[in-house]
């Protein structure tokens, strides 16, 4: 592998850096209904931060901490999350999707919908981070070749 | 709207677009088409569009290029055409 991921500065830097980019990418996914943001741009922001892991510490390292079974099971529990959501509206009697008809709160539709929102978001953002980190691994070169992709 | 900020940078981004398509080695043009993207960003914040600004950064100029640099990675780097 090239200098750059032996380089001292820039593995330190990267090492103290991917927390708070994965606490950024909470945030957006928290305040998606609130502001700009949502869970697919909070997914992708979670994402890159474990893409900028493997770009730096080498792919299989990156493989360490995402193995492609962990990969697959979370983009379906995602995708899971977010259709349980809309079919309890429809159990409860509403339409897919319509938060109001679900009482988990007595007589206040609009603080569930703002729960339900929310767990909507994290199901989206954790769908797109698996499939993101699976696209990044599965378009990169394998480990024994020389990648020109860092310089 | 500010129009003097805008009309900047639609120049850019009209530049970058033109520059992307035409440059023959393949890492410039990604770096070209992440500009692209961010210049286009921009645009849609100064257009009071934060939301799709947002996505247009994070996906346009984040993981769009991190995907085409690492395809470029198993590729020879030069367009034939």
């Amino acid at each position: 592998m090239s200098g750059i991921q032996e380089s001292v500065i820039i593995r330190t830097v990267v090492r103290i850096i991917v927390p708070f980019i994965q606490l950024f990418a909470l945030y957006v996914i928290m305040h998606g209904a609130s502001g700009p943001g949502g869970g697919f741009q909070g997914g992708v922001i979670f994402g890159a931060a474990i893409i900028l892991y493997a770009m730096i510490f080498g792919i299989g390292e990156g493989k360490k901490k995402m193995s492609d079974a962990l990969d697959k099971i979370l983009a379906s529990t995602g995708l899971t999350i977010y259709a349980a959501t809309g079919l309890i509206c429809i159990v409860c009697g509403g339409m897919f999707l319509q938060y109001g008809a679900v009482p988990l709160i007595p007589d206040n539709p609009a603080e569930v919908s703002k729960y339900l929102i929310d767990l909507v978001e994290i199901g989206i953002g954790i769908t797109v981070l698996a499939v993101m980190i699976s696209l990044f691994f599965n378009v990169s070169p394998p480990e024994s070749e020389p990648e020109e992709a860092e310089e | 709207m500010i129009w003097i900020l805008d009309i900047t940078m639609l120049f850019f981004l009209v530049v970058c677009a033109i520059a992307a398509i035409s440059i023959k080695d393949l890492l410039s043009a990604i770096i070209i088409l992440s500009a692209y993207s961010l210049i286009m960003a921009i645009v849609w914040v100064e257009m009071h569009s934060v939301d799709v600004g947002f996505t247009e950064a994070a996906v346009g100029a984040g993981i769009t290029t991190v995907l085409f640099i690492t395809t470029l990675a198993r590729t020879e780097g030069r367009s034939e055409d």
